[in-house]
């Protein structure tokens, strides 16, 4: 029958001769190579010294962002909650006070902001629903701990530092 | 003096558990402690090479074959074939006759004048091999050929029958 | 006099005794870190400077591990399993000839424990009895990948014996004797016993490689087919001695190599240094080369099992059976004719 294709090789085994019996020059070959690999630079990035770049697209730790005044942005809408879909985002509104001015962009902030990391999948849809550029992911890795509790993040780990003026 | 009842009463007292012990692997093990026993008797009697051929052959190889073969039988209770009365009387048979043994020997017991080596150094390799290659030639030429057979009727034995058709 | 001698004695123990113990524990860390040179990695560097401490902690460890001994297992023998596999390893050194004698004033230290007059067929027997704690440890466990681990080690080594034991036959015709220190003393200066043994070191490395139970042929503790081989039941301290003996035993080896086929402390040009450095210096730096020679033995140890996979069963017996017997026969009837007709 002609071959479908003609990808098909025919291998011919040939009995080994005595030299290839004998194992010993493959096994020195084997052991160039090896003694090749002794001498190559080694390829690992020592981890907590050392951190490989990531790439553009990475969603770490969110963060809750400041506009160029240094007030939060955060409105406190729920949208960013209504879109998650781990439901790891919870969220308190208060009405702004006279006087609080440069602290809140908006009449409304976010008294109490929570983000539960152990349900957060990272997906990003918090960032896409945000309509005032307040939250993004772009943070590092989320660090490990010992208590469930300690995973929740309020907005003392979540809003960015003060500008320094 | 004191070395050798010491030595002497440990090789007895490890012969007498290889028999008493229930597990027959315990047996073998007793059995490997007798001959480090005999080991030493040799040492003390200034046979090194008798020694490290002793422990080398017999503890090292003859009874690691013997245990390497109990632990894949896995003998215990439940495998104990049952005594045959006709094995009872044969065991009587055979224990009268070393007790009648043991009982003559000791009868004919004197204390003999203690053996006095002409030449110490008889157990060192070199002596011995010449002691071997002249004097006892063609015994030990003998027994080689001994070993060889009962090597080559292994061999006969663990081979495959050849097939009825070939 | 006699106490000083004795005591010097006890010294020369008790630091060889130590030696082997710190190469075993650093062949560990050794190992590890050839490992990850050989895989473009590494390896442990957490612990101290490039992780030198890393043997200190691996040992805290196992020290600090519960100690399980099954219901099920033979108790008494459970323990000895792994005392006499350490044992045995650790008395081997005794026969090896370290340097030539110290002379310090009018006493002649020598560097060797014992000199007796059977030494290779001493460190056979010790290595036969090796097998025992690997054996009697894997029948105690009453597991069955203990024991056909043990029953694995068991009849690798009495194969492997057989041709080691050939090859060291026919070392024995050129040398004519069976003392280590006349067998070193031989092969003063450069005159290996390699140059005139080289199929004999081979047959002779390849049965090291199995009697250690080192890569390619470590069957007996084969994880992919045994689980843990014949230390699956065993934890903390007794794991711990079981790996360890196995690290000496390759230290041991090593040394047996150097001292057999390599020329031990001799080196090419050590008449002009004992000339030139004194009676006290010389004999160190032959201390220096035998254990330069050992350590390239040990990492040609690690070397061979980051490269070489493990071997099939059947292939460990048919290697040993049919080419490595024959082989050393083979060797026997050339080294004969060799003496006979040269």
């Amino acid at each position: 029958m002609e071959p479908l294709s003609n990808k098909r090789k025919v291998l011919d085994f040939k009995p080994l001769n005595l030299l290839e019996r004998s194992y010993l020059p493959e096994i020195a070959k084997g052991l160039t190579i090896t003694m090749k690999h002794f001498f190559k630079k080694d390829v690992t990035i020592r981890y907590p010294e050392q951190k490989r770049e990531f790439s553009e697209n990475f969603r770490g730790q969110h963060s809750l962002k400041r506009d160029e005044d240094g007030k939060e942005r955060c409105t406190a809408c729920g949208l960013c909650a209504l879109s998650c879909p781990a439901e790891a985002i919870t969220m308190t509104a208060a009405e702004r006070q006279p006087g609080e001015e440069n602290l809140y962009r908006e009449e409304k902030y976010a008294a109490v902001y929570e983000i539960n990391m152990l349900r957060c999948i990272f997906c990003g849809l918090c960032e896409e629903a945000c309509p005032k550029e307040a939250i993004y992911l772009d943070g590092d890795i989320v660090p490990t701990d010992f208590l469930r509790k300690d995973f929740i993040y309020g907005k003392d780990k979540l809003v960015e530092p003060p500008l320094n003026k | 003096m004191s070395t050798f009842y010491f030595i002497a009463f440990l090789s007895i007292f490890f012969s007498l558990l290889v028999i008493f012990a229930k597990n027959p692997v315990h047996s073998v093990l007793y059995l490997i402690l007798t001959f480090f026993t005999f080991t030493i008797h040799y040492i003390l009697l200034n046979a090194q090479f008798l020694a490290v051929v002793n422990f080398i052959v017999y503890m090292g190889a003859i009874m690691v074959l013997f245990l390497f073969v109990m632990m894949l039988l896995n003998l215990n209770k439940e495998t104990e074939p049952g005594k045959h009365y006709l094995a009872k009387l044969a065991g009587v048979i055979a224990g009268g006759c070393l007790l009648v043994t043991l009982v003559g020997s000791l009868k004919a017991y004197k204390v003999s004048a203690p053996v006095v080596l002409q030449d110490p150094g008889l157990g060192l390799v070199k002596n011995l091999g010449k002691v071997l290659f002249s004097e006892f030639l063609l015994p030990f030429e003998i027994s080689s050929v001994l070993l060889l057979s009962a090597m080559v009727g292994a061999v006969l034995l663990a081979k495959k029958e050849p097939k009825a058709t070939a | 006099m006699e106490l000083l001698d004795i005591g010097i004695k006890f010294i020369l123990i008790v630091v060889i005794f130590l030696i082997s113990l710190v190469v075993a524990m650093y062949s560990t860390y050794a190992e590890r870190k050839l490992a990850a040179f050989f895989q473009d990695r590494v390896g442990p560097n957490r612990a101290g400077p490039g992780g030198m401490f890393q043997p200190l902690a691996d040992g805290m460890k196992m020290f600090m591990k519960e100690e399980i001994i099954p219901t099920q297992a033979s108790g008494l023998l459970f323990i000895v399993g792994p005392s006499l596999a350490i044992m045995t390893a650790c008395i081997g050194s005794a026969v090896i000839p370290w340097g030539q004698a110290i002379t310090i004033g009018s006493r002649v230290i020598p560097l060797q424990v014992t000199d007796i007059n059977v030494g290779i067929l001493y460190i056979f027997g010790v290595v036969s009895l090796g097998v025992y704690g690997i054996m009697i440890g894997g029948w105690a466990s009453n597991n069955k990948y203990s024991l056909l681990g043990a029953i694995r080690a068991a009849s690798q080594n009495i194969s492997y014996e057989i041709s080691m034991g050939l090859s060291i036959i026919a070392l024995l015709m050129v040398t004519g004797t069976l003392s280590l220190k006349e067998i070193t003393e031989q092969q003063h200066g450069w005159h290996w016993n390699i140059l005139r043994q080289p199929l004999g070191f081979i047959i002779f490395i390849v049965c090291a490689f199995a009697e250690t139970n080192r890569s390619p042929f470590d069957l007996p503790e084969c994880e992919t087919e045994l689980v843990g081989g014949y230390h699956t039941e065993y934890s903390s301290m007794k794991l711990g001695f079981y790996l360890f003996a196995e690290y000496i035993n390759m230290f041991i080896s090593s040394a047996v190599m150097a001292t057999l086929y390599w020329g031990g402390y001799n080196y090419p040009g050590m008449d002009w240094m004992a000339a030139h450095v004194g009676p006290i210096i010389a004999p160190l730096i032959g201390v220096a080369v035998m254990f330069a020679k050992v350590f390239a033995f040990i990492f040609f140890f690690m070397w061979v099992r980051w490269t070489i996979p493990r071997f099939r069963y059947d292939q460990l017996m048919n290697l040993g059976w049919k080419t490595l017997i024959p082989l050393a026969i083979l060797n026997i009837v050339l080294t004969g004719l060799f003496i006979t007709f040269l």
